[in-house]
């Protein structure tokens, strides 16, 4: 029984430890890289922690690229993609929820249905409807495709439908309107779900990589992982450089996490329903 | 006084549906079906709303043609298996062991599920340079480290044996997280009843976890399962930045990373969309055949 009551505690240090460790090993390494001289990153046998600390790949990343430029671009990126895929989605997911009207379900069920066809399909008549309109290498053409998000209008209809729906009856006997009612009352009550959901799109835009390398070129545009990507076309062996960049990349939203990580645990197991 | 109520009806749903209608239609409707119809021509995306006048040319089944007849797409569909079957039982092995883990109740927990879930927050460009780095040749610490154990690690990424390896290893590094906490969501969905029946029986945490565990995750584990082949055949920043440019001899060519040049690299715009619509297929067909499958390993507590 002593035996026992030991042996299950060490099995679980040991195993989460393990994990633990793979998890975080790519992380350690990311940081000694970060802040070693250029020379250091090959000298064998390598350093695991570096002999003298050197910021030189801090100092290069913002004097050789526009790296300030691109964490201001990638910040107003994911804060403009995420209020619009908020507003957008929270209107129709009110109308989905809570007004009955003739085909409603038809429409819901289409709106759905495009789910299943892979982003792959749509992203080259998009491109080219962009290339048409001149949108391309614009920030307009980059974030107008996210008005539409079946997922998050799914998500919260899903959580709008569950509002009783005698607030809304009392409102409209009371002689408020529908947009006072989806202000006052569906929008507030929806809150905890919309920071959910906000966070999960905050974190998947400012990560994005597939769409803004399709749309964006210019130097002066390119979100953080662009900046990265075009870095490691031209400083391929500078090491020090390109792990400073990750780093500073990744800590915005290490931070939002654990701010926020009782909000996006709800999200993901709702993520996880769908 | 009906009408006038009935006439706002129509204006707030009108109104409200407005952005997200235009935007299914815009980015959603018409591209789906202007995709099909471009994967019917040999075009270069040149003047897009001149579809009829000449530039692009109706070839039929032309490029669906010359694709699968091809060796190029079944080197495609080759590298991609060989990805599923390193990184599926892989992943589901890591995640399953995460998740049981994290069902404890132990002090560290906390700790220990924000240190599983950091690198699902990192963006795929910034893990995929981690990686290259750690799997790097002379300089990298995975190879430092077999080398203390006596093995002479591999030129990972430049090999065209060990490249895919190496993006599943990544892959998997990133993912676990994400699918631990899905699948912690099922862990705690179980009845404790279950545990504790099987504990007066005497059975021990192995046969606990195999009899009574497994099949009652078996939902989640179908969820997951669907995703992680979903995602696979769309596997694509790992292999673009790990193996700039798909890899030695082609050996990490994908089909998203296919699409993606012969689109935007070499204009082919009607040779990727047909390519787009294999994709589709293949999806489609692969999560059709786990549906049908899953009633013979599902288990649905009801």
């Amino acid at each position: 029984m002593t035996r026992n009551r030991l042996a299950k505690p060490l099995l679980f240090y040991s195993f989460a430890s393990l994990l633990a460790v793979f998890a975080l090993i790519p992380f350690f390494w990311m940081v000694s890289t970060s802040l070693k001289s250029k020379g250091a990153l090959i000298s064998i046998p390598i350093e695991w922690i570096p002999e003298k600390i050197s910021f030189e790949g801090y100092n290069k990343i913002f004097t050789v690229f526009p790296f300030a430029k691109a964490i201001f671009n990638s910040l107003f990126v994911s804060i403009a993609s995420t209020s619009l895929v908020i507003a957008s989605a929270l209107m129709a997911a009110y109308v989905f929820a809570k007004i009955e009207f003739k085909g409603r379900e038809v429409v819901f069920a289409l709106f759905l249905a495009t789910m299943m066809v892979p982003g792959q399909v749509t992203m080259i008549p998009v491109f080219l409807v962009l290339k048409e309109f001149q949108l391309l290498n614009s920030f307009t053409g980059l974030l107008l495709p996210t008005i539409f998000n079946p997922f998050a209008i799914f998500m919260l209809r899903q959580h709008i439908k569950t509002i009783h729906n005698d607030f809304v009856d009392a409102a409209f006997i009371d002689g408020a309107s529908q947009a006072n009612i989806f202000l006052r009352i569906i929008v507030p009550l929806s809150m905890p779900i919309v920071a959910t959901l906000g966070i999960v799109t905050f974190m998947g835009a400012w990560n994005d990589y597939f769409w803004p390398l399709i749309v964006l070129s210019d130097k002066e545009l390119m979100t953080l992982p662009l900046a990265l990507n075009s870095l490691n076309g031209q400083y391929a062996s500078e090491y020090n450089t390109l792990m400073a960049g990750s780093l500073i990349s990744m800590l915005p939203i290490i931070l939002l996490y654990i701010f926020a990580q009782g909000f996006f645990k709800t999200g993901l197991q709702l993520g996880g329903i769908k | 006084m009906q009408s006038e109520r009935n006439r706002k009806k129509w204006l707030t749903i009108i109104l409200f549906l407005l952005p997200s209608t235009i935007g299914l239609l815009v980015f959603s409707v018409i591209p789906i079906v202007y995709s099909l119809v471009i994967s019917f021509t040999d075009w270069n995306g040149l003047n897009p709303w001149n579809l009829a006048a000449g530039t692009p040319d109706f070839i039929g089944f032309g490029n669906f043609k010359s694709i699968l007849e091809g060796e190029e797409f079944w080197r495609v569909l080759k590298n991609t298996m060989y990805y599923i079957v390193l990184y599926i039982p892989l992943i589901l092995i890591a995640s399953v062991l995460a998740a049981v883990l994290l069902n404890n109740t132990y002090k560290a927990i906390g700790l220990y599920r924000v240190i599983f879930f950091i690198p699902v927050l990192t963006s795929w460009v910034a893990a995929a340079l981690i990686w290259k780095w750690l799997l790097s040749d002379e300089y990298g610490p995975i190879n430092a480290i077999l080398s203390f154990v006596g093995i002479d690690g591999p030129a990972w990424l430049q090999d065209r044996i060990w490249a895919m390896p190496g993006i599943v290893f990544a892959s998997i590094w990133k993912d676990m997280g994400f699918f631990a906490l899905i699948i912690l969501g099922g862990l705690q969905a179980i009845n404790p009843t279950y545990y504790e029946a099987a504990h007066m029986d005497g059975a021990n945490f192995w046969s606990r976890f195999i009899r009574i565990t497994l099949p009652l995750l078996s939902p989640m584990l179908f969820f997951v399962l669907i995703m992680c082949v979903i995602n696979s055949f769309q596997l694509f920043p790992q292999v673009m930045i790990m193996t700039q440019d798909a890899g030695p001899y082609g050996s990490t060519q994908v089909m998203v990373e296919r699409i993606y040049k012969f689109a935007f690299k070499y204009y082919k715009m009607g040779y990727a969309s047909s390519f787009s619509w294999i994709l589709f297929v293949i999806i489609f067909v692969f999560t059709a055949v786990q549906m049908k499958l899953q009633k013979k390993w599902v288990h649905y507590d009801s």
